[in-house]
């Protein structure tokens, strides 16, 4: 895909949401012990999503909570000090649970080994799962996700830009250069 | 991208923007949250090292520093004057710099003179923190005070707030005023005369001798810690009469907001400058100060140990 060009617009987003949560409950056997966990920020509000598509299908609240991994960063020495970092927020019990990390675009891997580093600080879950939106390739370390939305191949030096509606949902996923 | 925090040194709040303020006090909200999971550590500062270099003694300080740097994965070194070459007769700079030649990142400097952080600031290669200079500033205090009133108020602008006591020997109070008119608010100090810096109105409070109207309408009151030497050095004519005249009770908070919290440094004189009842009521953010100054401190820590020049973060 080219600079410029739409990866995906708000109906696939939404449709692929929903095609998540179908495939995670599946797998889980239920969701009963489930929980979702976004990665801060992007993951988020798809994690919040498909929350809501579990519970229109299920008629059960899955808990939704949120990592931030600037703190667990491989590259902290020289990416610090990042002004823009949260708290992340998990109010519930990870222990025993079946738990679901959920990022919007997915490359090198190490924003999800820094989010499961996160998690594991706040116990000791059954399992962990990977759900991401987009997997655009390029990883520099061994971590494959579970769920995947949809495989993109961008060009080398691209970023994927995701851009959001008046309530923070995603509207579109533009691929934009390197260099605007 | 320019360096997000754009000190090197944190020497007092003279010289920091209200942005700046605010900017370490949001970091220390995420720091907060992580001092309340069950692992109370990130691996941020893995690699990094800071030194405590303690000239006066100061437990809460130290430790509250202490705590600091360990939970953010740094190599955190105490040292104390009793401990060091400073009762050998080392200069204070012969000293710096013999730590200097480890490569530590930050230093923590507490010392009984006014200045002391600022002239060692100059003279080495790595990020120096002020932990208290004589009379003159206190940065990380008023910055967890700040943190304090903003969690209880929700604001740093257009409170009033009204500080207790021995004004003339505090850097507590000196920073605090520094850093609330940087928001806007109201900042009265109250005290006897004897412990009144003579140019108090240059740090813009208003100056009150009875401690009624200076507590009328308050939102916080800073209790100051009143030092018994001061009674040798014929300051004051005896504690009882300043905790009858000056000592915040159950009493004298009633000219105070409703909803005013109580705060105070420590370590406390029960029954002097603040009564038992006042010290343990549930308006007494005295805990919650404790608390916020490992939060506060951390997000210094973080803010100046980073890189210049840091890049955003990457995709992935």
């Amino acid at each position: 895909m080219q600079p410029g060009e739409t990866v995906m617009d708000a109906e696939s987003i939404a449709r692929t949401v929903r095609r998540l949560a179908h495939e995670i409950v599946e797998r889980a056997g239920g969701t009963e012990r489930l929980a979702l966990v976004g990665v801060r920020r992007g993951g988020v509000p798809i994690a919040e999503r498909v929350a809501r598509a579990i519970e229109e299908a299920e008629k059960r609240v899955v808990p939704v909570g949120s990592v931030e991994i600037a703190l667990y960063r491989d590259d902290a020495a020289t990416a610090l000090p990042d002004p823009k970092i949260g708290p992340s927020r998990i109010d519930f019990d990870v222990n025993a649970r079946e738990v679901v990390l959920i990022d919007d675009v997915m490359q090198t891997g190490r924003t999800i080994r820094a989010a499961i580093d996160c998690l594991l600080d706040y116990g000791r879950p059954r399992r962990v799962w990977l759900a991401v939106l987009l997997d655009r390739g390029g990883r520099e370390l061994p971590i494959a996700p579970d769920f995947v939305g949809r495989v993109v191949q961008v060009p080398d030096g691209a970023r994927l830009e995701v851009k959001l509606d008046d309530v923070g949902f995603e509207r579109a996923i533009c691929v934009r250069s390197a260099t605007t | 991208m320019t360096r997000p925090f754009r000190h090197t040194h944190l020497l007092g709040i003279e010289g920091l923007e209200a942005s700046d303020v605010a900017q370490i006090l949001d970091a220390a909200e995420v720091f907060y949250e992580v001092s309340r999971r069950p692992v109370r550590k990130v691996p941020t500062l893995r690699g990094k090292s800071v030194i405590n270099l303690f000239f006066e003694a100061s437990t809460r300080t130290r430790t509250s520093f202490e705590l600091a740097g360990k939970r953010l994965s740094a190599d955190v070194v105490n040292i104390s004057t009793s401990t060091s070459s400073v009762t050998k007769g080392e200069t204070l700079l012969d000293t710096v710099q013999t730590l200097q030649a480890m490569h530590p990142d930050v230093v923590v400097i507490r010392h009984s003179a006014s200045g002391a952080p600022h002239y060692v600031s100059e003279r080495v290669g790595c990020s120096i923190v002020n932990a208290g200079d004589g009379a003159h500033e206190h940065p990380t205090q008023a910055l967890l005070d700040a943190f304090t009133i903003r969690r209880a108020k929700g604001t740093l602008s257009k409170l009033v707030v009204t500080i207790c006591g021995d004004v003339a020997h505090s850097r507590v109070a000196r920073s605090n005023a520094l850093l609330l008119r940087l928001f806007g608010s109201e900042v009265r100090v109250v005290g006897p005369r004897t412990l009144m810096p003579s140019e108090v109105e240059s740090l813009g409070v208003k100056v009150f001798d009875r401690l009624e109207p200076a507590l009328e309408g308050a939102d916080v009151v800073m209790v100051l810690r009143i030092q018994r030497e001061r009674l040798e050095g014929a300051l004051l004519p005896s504690m009882r009469e300043y905790s009858r005249t000056f000592g915040i009770s159950p009493r004298t908070l009633g000219y105070a907001k409703p909803d005013a919290i109580v705060m105070h440094p420590g370590p406390m004189n029960r029954g002097v400058e603040i009564s038992p009842e006042v010290a343990d009521h549930a308006r007494s953010a005295i805990l919650d100060q404790v608390e916020a100054g490992v939060a506060v401190r951390m997000a210094v820590l973080y803010l100046l140990a980073g890189e210049a020049g840091a890049g955003p973060g990457t995709q992935g």
